[in-house]
């Protein structure tokens, strides 16, 4: 093909660096996806092979191991617990959240801004290991160590600034003229709180009612630190007494039990993905 | 009020919602500004009441008392046990002095500038920016590995990454043809910054897709008729425009990454505390250790130290404002 005589050295050179840019973000995706999908192949391969070991493979096929996860006296009481604490503060945190957002949304509260504001910045600070010394002797002093409530009300005290915040959000962007009008048709306070706004909040409080189910669920810290009895202990905890006595680790057992441990989030995640979509993380303590 | 305009900018953009705009501002007549419903002040305080009672007791008091037990030397075992005496300022001045504690704020400082300030941030842009024009295939699948990564649990987390660098029959060497390379022990530092990275990058990527969408495609396509390059227009048009995601999204990552315990469950701090980041630091000394005192007089110093970086990005937001102004 005779081409055309304008593209100029510069403009042959763009084609260049074009190509050359192509080639080089291929390159750099396919290292991103390996990078991503390399740790990931263990959980998906290790429960059913045949030789569970460190080295993830593609070795055969059993379902073998489970019999392993199912017969292990520990795995389905630690579910249960994982499952006990985890409704229990996203119900907790839900509740309390739910009725917080809506006041501090509605209802001019003098200074609430900078209340929020203070509280979400303490909890991203003090949930980690710098509120752990004085939240043992607190609770040590209270009786719930040892005691999974406490694990639930520390958890929740934790995770509510977040919430409300999130929460509080979503009730902003919903119109006033819905209560307005019920009101004008004389419905009083609690019948527009249950009829009104408790069916229009719904979606945002199961956004959230998810996020603190999932950051329950994985946690490891807080159970660690508060639980000692081992038939209170979650999942999270609980993963990693699997060892034998010569302190090998029970591929077996491990594998499967993370498979089963992790799927509740991932289904949880999905369903939240579809229903609402995860545009709510870009409030997530903003 | 700046707060709130935070609040609405990293709220995505695709929503057609309004901004949650401060109400006195947003509503023309009085009647729109605030108790729609009649709950009275009264009322609303008795709603907001039950959650902050449960974060005073459980967030607040456990913060204020990090402050009290700093001045004591309080611990498990030991005289301290039953009758703590006051220190005063001793626990600080000794963590000052301590080579321990400043070789662990070396290393803290390491891994969230290593993997949160630069390897979460700039891999999370590089890959809402990629999104912009790729195709689903390759779209759907990074998003979908890295959002698992992001959202498994912890402990499973750990495990895999154990299975993957474990010294026999770790994958890793096993793909590289490497035997006996103790990636954990040899590199530990290395290893806990890519561990965090790989962990954590969904939270940038997720927020920087969502900034990405707030840039008008119009003012793209005048710096592209204009003449400018992709790297032009990320510089001129993308990167004034999400400036503000950027420090915010920056901040929380930097946040959560210096409180973040998961390290632990990789390395447990070694070999030689050579990956001993604060709060396994902490863990070590107060809870396995016993020495209480000690142990929270660090808490107070990472919260402090947590409050000044907090405080600098807040500082920088205002500035930009008013330069944008």
């Amino acid at each position: 093909m005779t081409t055309v005589q304008a593209p100029s050295t510069r403009s042959a050179g763009a084609v260049l660096g074009l190509v050359a840019g192509r080639t080089a973000a291929y390159a750099g995706v396919c290292v991103l996806v390996v990078f991503f999908a390399l740790p990931l192949l263990w959980l998906v391969l290790t429960p059913f092979s045949p030789t569970p070991s460190y080295r993830a493979t593609l070795s055969g096929f059993t379902l073998d191991n489970f019999d392993n996860l199912l017969s292990n006296p520990q795995t389905w009481p630690s579910i249960r617990n994982s499952l006990y604490l985890a409704t229990g503060s996203s119900v907790l945190v839900i509740t309390l959240a739910a009725l917080a957002a809506y006041a501090l949304s509605r209802v001019r509260i003098p200074g609430r801004d900078q209340l929020l504001y203070a509280l979400l910045l303490l909890s991203s600070i003090v949930t980690g290991t710098a509120a752990m010394v004085p939240i043992f002797l607190m609770l040590f002093q209270l009786g719930l160590i040892d005691r999974q409530v406490g694990v639930v009300l520390v958890l929740s005290g934790g995770l509510l600034p977040a919430a409300v915040f999130m929460l509080k959000d979503f009730v902003d962007s919903i119109p006033r003229s819905y209560e307005e009008s019920a009101r004008v048709f004389g419905a009083s306070p609690s019948q527009i709180l249950r009829h009104i706004v408790l069916p229009v909040i719904r979606p945002g409080m199961a956004t959230v009612g998810v996020w603190a189910l999932v950051q329950v669920w994985g946690n490891f810290l807080v159970p660690y630190v508060l639980l000692s009895n081992p038939s209170k202990q979650p999942a999270a905890v609980v993963m990693y007494t699997f060892y034998d006595a010569g302190g090998q680790p029970n591929f077996a057992l491990i594998s499967t039990f993370a498979l089963v441990y992790s799927i509740p989030v991932v289904v949880l995640y999905l369903f939240v993905n579809r229903r609402y979509g995860f545009a709510f993380q870009g409030g997530i303590k903003g | 009020m700046a707060t709130t305009s935070q609040a609405a900018d990293v709220r995505p953009a695709p929503a057609g919602t309004p901004g949650p705009a401060p109400s006195g501002q947003r509503a023309p007549t009085p009647r729109h500004d605030g108790d729609v419903v009649g709950l009275g002040r009264a009322r609303a305080v008795a709603f907001v009441a039950p959650a902050m009672v449960l974060v005073a007791v459980f967030l607040v008091f456990p913060a204020a008392w990090t402050l009290y037990l700093g001045l004591l030397d309080y611990s498990l075992t030991g005289s301290g046990a039953k009758a703590p005496t006051f220190v005063g300022l001793g626990n600080y001045t000794a963590a000052l002095s301590d080579p321990a504690f400043a070789k662990s704020l070396y290393l803290t400082l390491l891994f969230v500038g290593g993997s949160a300030v630069l390897g979460q941030n700039v891999l999370g842009f590089f890959l809402a920016w990629y999104f912009r024009t790729a195709s689903r295939v390759a779209r759907t699948t990074l998003n979908v590995l890295v959002l698992l990564a992001w959202i498994l649990p912890g402990s499973v987390v750990a495990f895999l990454w154990q299975a993957l660098l474990d010294r026999r029959n770790g994958t890793l060497n096993a793909l590289l043809g490497t035997t006996d390379m103790a990636w954990a022990i040899d590199h530990p530092m290395a290893v806990i910054i890519i561990f965090n990275i790989w962990r954590g990058t969904a939270f940038s990527m997720l927020l920087y897709t969502a900034a990405l969408g707030t840039v008008p495609r119009s003012h793209l396509e005048v710096a592209r008729m204009a003449g400018a390059g992709s790297w032009q227009q990320l510089r001129d048009v993308v990167l004034p425009t999400v400036k503000r995601h950027i420090l915010t999204n920056t901040l929380l990552i930097t946040l959560w990454t210096f409180n973040d315990f998961s390290p632990y469950l990789l390395t447990g701090g070694g070999p030689n505390n050579e990956s001993e980041i604060l709060p396994v630091y902490i863990y070590k000394e107060a809870i396995i250790g016993g020495h209480l005192g000690y142990g929270s007089a660090i808490s107070l110093l990472l919260l402090i130290a947590n409050l000044v970086i907090a405080v600098l990005y807040i500082r920088l937001l205002r500035t930009r404002d008013s330069e944008a102004a």
